[in-house]
């Protein structure tokens, strides 16, 4: 034991047992917030295949950075680099310690193994794991110095703006740039004295004097290990706590579990396993078209997990879901924002009364049309759709015809969960008495509300939906146009149900659809989003005025969407026709 | 008598010297938008809750305005958040967060 033993590994020493313990205290600590469900779901499934599934999401992200990679190559392969390497230089350095020293040997042999072991042959191949050894850390370099040049100069990186760090993350960063140039050069100082480098140490070692060499060895070696003890103290409290949380977050949504109404001890995790890489501030509106800052999903999960929230920030976002869905780490990013806005006394019982005497339709093999509030401010799309279920004879119940119950959706986004379940009871009871087997809603916001939130026992459709499965089974039939037409994806329908072929589908059969820059999931917020309670109507038109010159750089003869926030929005501002996708049917039905 | 669907209201007095008007101005602080108010009314007739009953967010915003409190709290846990009001709006009133804001001032005035 004692051959593998010099002072200048205590700092390292330090820092691994205090990591590991301060790991295991937050981890009980959070696994003790979950609730009964999450807790049950966790031992139902721990022992499950799943485990296979995660390890592999595990490589793939957690390692490899798929999804970084995806969005630029050189963000990729930074982040990938010094995961993946580091990864590599434990393991890799692990089986070589494990070749060349038989019996028993302390854990940070590897870590130090140059500085133990100097016989260049020590094992059979001990000269090639020598040069692999150099070949990672090499590799690891490379990202250090691409991570330096990313702080200098982003956009290199399609980041034009990076994430703003407090102190304490930037001197646990540096730290972990320091590790590997110094791991470098207490290696090739090592190589200097006693020839056991690789290409690259040996290469550095051979330049060196064998008398400076001598005199910096342990100098060098004492700060490699201090600069890992010092991070590794600090990791657990900075952002670098994402490099363990990240992989258990990917294995606890394996098993099932996901965010709840209220904070739990998985809003924990994910809150520590946001690695606070800035992406999603390029991406939010708000930044982009608005310039606020410090609103932005990476500040707002900081300033939770250091306890200092402010509400007008919880406030402060569209809802529009585009961080979450450029997120590399999948963060449920709206429901942590949704929990933090919960209103506590204002949210009161029993508020809505008056809606308690409405009764229900007998609409036994009927549709039940839900406009939804807005659809009634666009009478053109409740029209439309109302000619639609005429021309194919579909029988319908206009469930808000005259008096508009809302969905509960802008109540319950807004952190009134209770008054919001008072108007869902309502209209699930509603709904289930009058019998009928599907649901169509115009509204985009119902109709993710209706999706999700409520649990209803028959279909529910979008209009997008539902016409494109008429055209499909050649019920409805429709004329080709010759328009050109841009379709805009409205945040709730695309990025909040996933519709997309639907409407594109339908389009493709009446007009010639194009392109355009921002689609699907990438769409922008028209701005009008119901998300938002903070930003004036100002703010919201140059978020709109945004999307729509996206849109309008195709030169369109029509803006089509599927909602009638968005057709309201951009109907005002520009003198393109804007249409709802319902009207555009409705106008070309072969009668 | 006929119910024309209106009536005229008893005459009232506003004690100026006894109105907290720390509220109203706390209200216009929170929400700027509201000081472009012209009380046209636009809020109201497109009111969802209003087909139901007889809640008036035109009358409750100005008798806010007019830090005549009473009843309005009570009063405005009819709105159902729906947004109609914010997207009809002809001076561009953040009437969503108008609302919130005022339950959240008159909330916070009643507890103390």
């Amino acid at each position: 034991m004692s051959n593998y033993f010099s002072p200048f590994v205590l700092p390292f020493l330090i820092g691994v047992i205090a990591l590991i313990t301060i790991c295991i205290i937050k981890y009980i600590r959070w696994y003790k917030q979950f609730n009964r469900v999450q807790k049950t779901l966790l031992l139902k499934n721990i022992l499950s295949w799943k485990f296979l599934s995660a390890i592999w999401e595990t490589v793939w992200e957690a390692l490899f950075h798929r999804k970084v990679f995806k969005r630029n190559f050189l963000l990729g392969y930074m982040h990938s680099s010094i995961a993946l390497g580091w990864f590599l230089l434990i393991l890799v350095g692990a089986v070589e310690t494990e070749l060349a020293v038989n019996g028993p040997k302390p854990f940070w042999t590897g870590i130090f193994y140059r500085y133990f072991i100097h016989d260049p042959q020590a094992f059979k191949h001990a000269a090639f794991f020598a040069h692999l050894m150099d070949f990672i850390l090499l590799y690891v370099l490379s990202g250090v110095i691409l991570a330096y040049i990313k702080s200098i100069y982003s956009r290199l990186f399609g980041m034009k703006k990076t994430s703003k760090h407090v102190v304490f993350d930037r001197f646990t960063k540096f730290s972990l740039w320091l590790i590997f140039p110094l791991r470098l050069l207490s290696e090739s100082f090592t190589a200097t004295l006693y020839n056991n480098g690789g290409f690259l140490t040996q290469g550095l070692g051979d330049m060196i004097n064998y008398t400076v060499a001598d005199v910096l060895e342990i100098p060098a070696w004492t700060l490699y290990s201090f600069a890992l003890g010092t991070f590794f103290v600090a990791m657990p409290f900075s952002r670098y706590m994402h490099i363990f949380t990240e992989v258990i977050l990917i294995f606890l949504r394996k098993w099932g579990l996901s965010e709840n109404e209220q904070v739990s001890g998985f809003t924990m995790y994910e809150l520590s396993a946001c690695s606070r890489c800035g992406i999603c501030i390029d991406n939010c509106p708000l930044y982009k078209d608005l310039q606020l800052q410090g609103v932005q999903s990476i500040y707002f999960l900081r300033d939770l997990r250091y306890k200092r929230p402010k509400e007008e920030i919880a406030d402060n976002c569209l809802m529009c879901n585009r961080c979450m869905a450029e997120c590399p780490v999948g963060l449920d990013l709206m429901t942590i924002r949704r929990q933090m806005r919960n209103k506590k006394e204002l949210d009161t019982e029993s508020n809505y009364k008056y809606i308690d005497n409405l009764q229900a339709f007998n609409s036994i093999g009927r549709v039940v049309y839900f406009a939804g509030c807005m659809s009634h401010l666009t009478p053109g799309i409740v029209d439309a759709m109302l000619n639609i279920f005429d021309k194919v004879n579909q029988k319908y119940w206009f469930m808000d015809k005259d008096k508009t119950i809302c969905c509960g959706r802008p109540l319950w986004q807004q952190g009134f969960s209770i008054q919001a379940s008072e108007l869902r009871r309502k209209n699930t009871q509603l709904i289930k008495q009058s019998g009928a087997n599907m649901l169509v809603t115009s509204c985009p916001i119902c109709y993710q509300s209706f999706k999700k939130e409520y649990n209803l026992p028959i279909q529910v459709m979008h209009h997008t939906e539902y016409i494109h499965g008429l055209i499909k089974s050649g019920q409805l039939k429709v004329r080709k146009d010759d328009l050109k037409v841009v379709y805009h994806d409205p945040c709730e329908l695309g990025r909040g149900c996933g519709i997309y072929q639907a409407p594109r589908q339908i389009l493709k059969s009446i007009t010639t659809l194009l392109k355009t820059k921002n689609e699907k999931d990438k769409s922008l917020c028209c701005g009008y989003n119901l998300g938002n309670t903070v930003i004036s109507l100002e703010q919201q038109t140059k978020i709109r005025n945004a999307a729509m010159d996206s849109l309008l750089s195709k030169h369109p003869d029509l803006i089509v969407t599927a909602c009638p926030m968005c057709k309201k929005a951009f109907k005002r501002a520009t003198d393109c026709n804007v249409k709802d996708i319902a009207e555009l049917v409705k106008e070309n039905m072969i009668l | 008598m006929t119910n024309f669907g209106f009536k005229i209201s008893n005459t009232r007095v506003i004690h100026l010297d006894e109105c907290k008007m720390e509220l109203v101005r706390k209200l216009y602080k929170e929400e700027p938008s509201f000081k472009r108010c012209i009380s046209c009314g636009a809020c109201a007739a497109t009111c969802s809750a209003r087909q139901f009953t007889d809640f008036n967010i035109r009358k409750l915003h100005t008798l806010f305005r007019r830090a005549q409190y009473e009843g309005v709290q009570q009063a405005l846990k009819a709105c159902m958040l729906c947004g109609k009001c914010t997207l009809v709006c002809p001076r561009g009133v953040n009437l969503r967060s108008l609302i919130i804001h005022m339950r959240k001032i008159l909330f916070e005035a009643n507890k103390k």
